[in-house]
């Protein structure tokens, strides 16, 4: 048997493939294979013998059969090894058919905002962008002809309705629909006749108004020092800066102390806000010695600005593709 | 406001710093919004008096002058260009050392071969005035050799407040330095005014006939004057810094007079008044020919100053133009009269106007000013252009006066509107500081504010007052408690965010277009009917409300292609308005513009145009938020101008067109200057994204069977009617349907196309056995057969 093993043993290692291989595996093991002969002769031997003979082919044949396995294990590693090398590709080309679009700025910026209160508990409310003057102004406390109307550069149109100069006027619609306690945001257009690179005829705010029975200013304060620090992820040195507006009072303009590109600090002005006036709960029917309330209003384009470093305001509104893309 | 720092130290002892009194005026609500410092770098610079100035020997344009700079024994030399630089004049010498503030350094030098001992400068060298045309001439009783900072009051600054509407008092010295003694605590220093002693027995009647407009009205007649004589440097110095140039010493008064009291007042050639004085409203068809020299009509809401014949001037806007004081003026006539707001209100701007009086007389002149104004302004006058004054006379209307009422201020309510109790002595003390009459009570106070203060009248405003004068920083910063309803969002529509999100994951980039377009547009369109114009337009071309995104949308795909791009895709969510019977209809849209190849660019994909279906591709991943299957979402060609009309669709949803789906119309294409194919689509929004609740049923156990077939039928037999007849001949075991191929050339009879679709069958109770299939096959051929005159290929 040692001699079978001698003789086959390099065969098996030197078999090319498994084509060979189980020629090999017939030589020795198939019907008539010379393992399988020599099984057949052991009935043969007396008895004393057959034992030992037979343990030695057993051995001779495992240790081959084990060969065989090990070297079909190798050719197969081997193959795999071939369809690898085979089946390279060059992973650094491009991917097919990925070409996303992306939000616009304003529309980024707003829905940030408005996630923010949302955790806050506000909902959002909606109200047209033809307006008429009472909603803009009348019921928001601004008497006929006042010269507060004059900060407000409007756009009319024939029959008197307005576009709406500011989103105050969804306070207005939100308080007269409902019942308070209001949580309440709105956001969108609006329009001023105003054009140079810092103002647009038309641009985007959000509003936000809180009626409960026990708030005061001090909330209001809480309430824009969070979303500020939670808007641009950092915390600012703030101020509120006393302000009027017709429909707040008191009222407060809002500046954080913002860093410029070259070092220097400047006060900037970001929002504009107040504990909502009296005279408008009452225009919606809201008990004022029960209810207070706070609003706020700002400006989207000026928080894209300064979240993304846009440096003129009529980009927003040009739809260049090369700008519109930098914010995706 | 702009007005000069140093006036107003004058006027009220404080001792901070210019920063510190800028950032307490800023943080009351006074919002300082410029500081221009004036005279520094002005050492060194004197009153010098030119003795005699020669012609330059080597230089044509130049002149050497001999100047006294107060030591009469040394007179020094000094080489000056300045056209008139003469003898006699007085003007600012620097004198070697000297820094100027746009940086020069004066030293002695040579120029042209004479030594110059320092330099003659105008306004603008020293920085006082933007004139640079020749030598700042200084009056002829500028005493010689006296620093000229010192001699100016300088340095100084000049402060601008951007004043909020409601605070007219602040637009007079008087009434901030009321505000400053406030916030910082200081004494002010009141100004005395004397009455002035009446020479003239001269009293021109004054009657009102709008006691509403005009409750008070005082005047004077002052004779005699000689209206040639200079405005003293002083007043011209605190105008300038005020921003108010010197006309003349007339009007420079009565402008003095408003910057530090508040009472815009107004004078008039006495000798040009015929009669009286008669304050009325003007009548129909009268028209005045006004100081600026223009004639404007005027009607029945306006307020004039009349005389027995026409109107004079425009009450509390603008003079007019034939009563006007001139240099022939001998007798003059001064009013000083309180205009109600709302008489005055809007008036100069239906002129095209806006004047300092007009600015505060729309916010409030306090109506206790006019006989103290009045007789500041005379004094000053007489001093001036001297004459004799008449008597004050006087016209008025006390219960047509604003009346002060009393306001409650309730020591609870302050706190609760706050968030913090303030201690009783400082809510008093800010009270009192800002001349308001303080009563305490049990609860807290009766006030009554100045007749200066127009924005206060109720509770809150007093409130107001205590904080910002307090500090807004005073007050704490604390979040509200949590509301007692959390809010539901709706899921009966696809929020906006996701919507946006599928488009951006198709490659669509967010636009957002102004709401107004040209009219031009949508008539290329014709998309004008029930467009609704403003009016008032900033310009021509954003004059009317859109009535449509894609306008706009295909408008910035021209801008982005006339910019190298090739392959624009964009989307736009936002109101389109119409006119309804109602008032104007706003509807939210949503639009998409594209064009280009179907693929950005890249290898391993043949590059071939967008195509209708590719288009159609997108607006179905729309669809497929509402969850395709469940909603009833059907396509019909459509026949809108402005799409092409072989490649467009109307979408229908439960019947209801929502939007349209297409190729923009070629000759559309044409004239908007697009030299290549776009695709549009425009959904009204709402019905786009309302959806139902997804209801979860059973998963059938059975196996599905898929059956292909192919049918032929003539090519106008539109593919979705022929799979709704699938559907129909099919029944409920039919659970979904593909087509897999369109095929029309060789083998196939002209004017027919072969469909191939995939029926996916499935019964929910048992397992589909072959007959059952071939009998679903067949019930789908005879309806087609007998709807379309649909074959099976063979």
């Amino acid at each position: 048997m040692t001699n079978l093993i001698d003789d086959y043993a390099p065969r098996i290692a030197a078999a090319s493939g498994p084509e060979a291989l189980e020629a090999l595996r017939v030589a020795l093991f198939g019907k008539s294979g010379l393992v399988t002969e020599q099984l057949k002769q052991l009935g043969k031997l007396p008895p004393d013998e057959r034992k030992a003979r037979g343990a030695e082919i057993n051995a001779a044949r495992d240790q081959l059969q084990a060969l065989i396995e090990a070297r079909r294990e190798a050719l197969e590693e081997a193959r795999l090894e071939a369809r690898l090398a085979a089946e390279r590709i060059d992973v650094t080309m491009p991917g097919r058919g990925a070409d996303p679009g992306n939000l616009h700025p304003v529309t980024r910026t707003l829905e940030r905002i408005s996630s923010i209160f949302a955790r806050l508990g506000y909902e959002s409310a909606d109200g047209p962008e033809i307006e008429d003057d009472h909603h803009n102004f009348e019921a928001l406390n601004f008497p006929p002809h006042h010269p507060a109307r004059a900060m407000h550069d409007t756009f009319y149109f024939p029959d008197g309705r307005l576009l709406r100069t500011h989103t105050s006027p969804v306070q207005i619609r939100a308080m007269r629909a409902g019942k308070p306690p209001f949580r309440v945001i709105a956001a969108g257009k609006v329009y001023r006749s105003d054009s140079d690179q810092t103002h647009s005829p038309m641009f985007h705010q959000m509003e936000g108004l809180l009626v409960d029975e026990r708030v005061s200013f001090a909330e209001l304060k809480g309430t824009l020092a969070a979303f500020v620090r939670a808007f641009f992820e950092r915390d600012f040195e703030m101020r509120f800066r006393p302000s009027y507006f017709p429909f707040t009072e008191p009222s407060a303009e809002v500046d954080i102390r913002w860093e410029r590109p070259d070092g220097s600090h400047a006060w900037l002005e970001v929002l504009g806000c107040g504990m909502v006036h009296p005279n408008v709960l009452a225009a919606c029917g809201i008990d004022p010695e029960r209810w207070t309330g706070f609003a706020f209003g700002l400006g989207i384009e000026r928080f894209a600005m300064l979240r993304y470093g846009v440096a003129d305001l009529r980009a927003f509104y040009e739809n260049d593709l090369r700008f519109l893309r930098q914010f995706a | 406001m702009k007005f000069s720092e140093n006036w107003l130290r004058e006027r009220v002892a404080i001792d901070a710093t210019r920063e510190a009194l800028v950032e307490r005026l800023t943080m009351a609500g006074l919002e300082v919004e410029g500081v221009e410092p004036i005279g520094d770098g002005l050492d060194l610079v004197v009153v010098a008096e030119i003795l005699s100035a020669e012609p330059h020997p080597n230089a044509d344009r130049l002149r050497v002058c001999r100047v006294s700079t107060g030591d009469a024994a040394a007179p020094v030399t000094i080489v000056c260009g300045a056209p008139n630089a003469r003898a006699g004049l007085r003007a600012p010498l620097a004198r070697p050392g000297a820094r100027l503030p746009n940086g020069t350094t004066i030293r002695v030098a040579a120029v042209r071969g004479v030594e110059s001992h320092g330099m003659l400068c105008s306004a603008a060298e020293l920085g006082l005035a933007a004139d640079a045309s020749g030598l700042l001439e200084l009056p002829g009783d500028a005493p010689v050799g006296a620093p000229l900072a010192q001699w100016l009051g300088l340095p100084d600054a000049s402060l601008e407040l951007k004043l909020t509407p409601n605070r007219p008092d602040c637009l007079g010295m008087e009434g901030l330095a009321a505000e400053v003694a406030t916030l910082f605590d200081a004494p002010r220093r009141a100004l005395e005014v004397p009455v002035v002693a009446v020479t003239s027995p001269r009293a021109p009647p004054i009657r009102i006939d709008a006691p509403a407009a005009c409750p008070r009205y005082l005047g004077r007649a002052i004779e005699d004057v000689d209206p040639s004589r200079p405005t003293p440097q002083w007043m011209v110095e605190r105008l300038r810094r005020a921003g108010i140039r010197s006309i003349s010493a007339i009007v420079d008064c009565t402008n003095y007079v408003m910057l530090e009291l508040g009472q815009p007042m107004h004078a008039f050639d006495l000798d040009r008044i015929g009669g009286g004085i008669v304050v009325r409203m003007a009548r129909e068809g009268e028209r005045l020919v006004l100081l600026d020299e223009r004639e404007v009509a005027l009607d029945p809401g306006f307020l004039v100053i009349a005389d027995a014949g026409a109107p004079l001037a425009v009450a509390g806007v603008m003079g007019g133009h034939g009563s006007r004081v001139t240099d022939a003026t001998r007798h003059l006539f001064l009013e000083s009269a309180h205009f109600a707001p709302d008489a005055i209100i809007g008036r100069a701007r239906k002129l095209g106007l806006h004047t300092d009086a007009s600015h505060r007389f729309e916010r409030g002149v306090d109506p206790a000013l006019p006989e103290r104004a009045l007789e500041r302004l005379s004094a000053l006058l007489l001093e001036v252009v001297g004459g004799r004054a008449g008597p004050i006379v006087r016209a008025e209307h006390p219960d047509a006066l604003p009346s002060r009422p009393e306001i409650r201020l309730r020591r609870e309510r302050l706190a609760r509107v706050l968030g913090m109790s303030i201690r009783d002595g400082r809510v008093e003390a800010i009270l009192r500081g800002l001349d308001m009459r303080v009563e305490a009570g049990a609860d807290g106070w009766t006030v009554v504010p100045p007749t200066r203060r127009f924005d206060l009248s109720i509770e809150e405003d007093l409130i107001e007052e205590v904080a910002r004068v307090h500090g807004y920083d005073a007050v704490p910063t604390r979040l509200p408690g949590v509301g007692g309803r959390v809010a539901a969002p709706t899921e009966a529509r696809v929020p906006d965010s996701v919507l946006r999100g599928v488009l951006t994951t198709r490659g669509y980039v967010e636009a957002i277009n102004f709401a107004f377009v040209p009219p031009a547009w949508l008539e290329a369109w014709q998309l004008a009917e029930g467009a609704i114009a403003l009016a008032n337009p900033l310009s021509a071309d954003l004059a009317v409300m859109r009535t449509a995104l894609l306008p706009g949308l295909v408008d910035a795909i021209r801008r982005n292609l006339a910019r190298q791009q090739t392959r624009v895709r964009l989307f736009e969510t936002g109101r389109v308005f119409r006119a309804g019977p109602d008032g104007p209809v706003e509807t939210q849209r949503v639009a998409l513009a594209a064009c280009g190849s179907a693929a950005a660019e890249q290898w391993g994909v043949r590059a071939r145009p967008m195509d209708w279906y590719d288009l159609r591709g997108d607006v179905e991943h729309l669809f497929a938020l509402l969850g395709a299957a469940r909603a009833d979402i059907q396509l019909e060609p459509a026949s809108d101008p402005w799409l092409h009309p072989g490649r467009s669709a109307l979408v229908r949803r439960d019947g209801a067109a929502i939007g349209r789906v297409g190729v923009l119309h070629p000759r559309l294409a044409k004239r908007l200057d697009l030299g290549l194919d776009v695709h549009v689509a425009e959904f009204d929004l709402d019905p786009l994204v309302a959806r139902e609740l997804p209801r979860a049923t059973a998963i059938s156990p059975f196996p599905q069977v898929r059956r292909d077939l192919a049918l032929v039928v003539p090519d106008e037999v539109p593919f979705a009617a022929l799979a709704a007849s699938v559907r129909r001949a099919a029944g409920a075991v039919l659970k979904d349907l593909v087509l897999f191929d369109e095929y029309r050339g060789p083998g196939m009879p002209a004017g027919r196309r072969s469909l191939a679709i995939g029926l996916i069958l499935q019964d929910d109770s048992r397992t589909l056995i072959d007959p059952d299939v071939d009998a679903v096959v067949s019930a789908v051929t005879d309806a087609a057969g007998a709807e379309f005159r649909a074959t099976l290929r063979a």
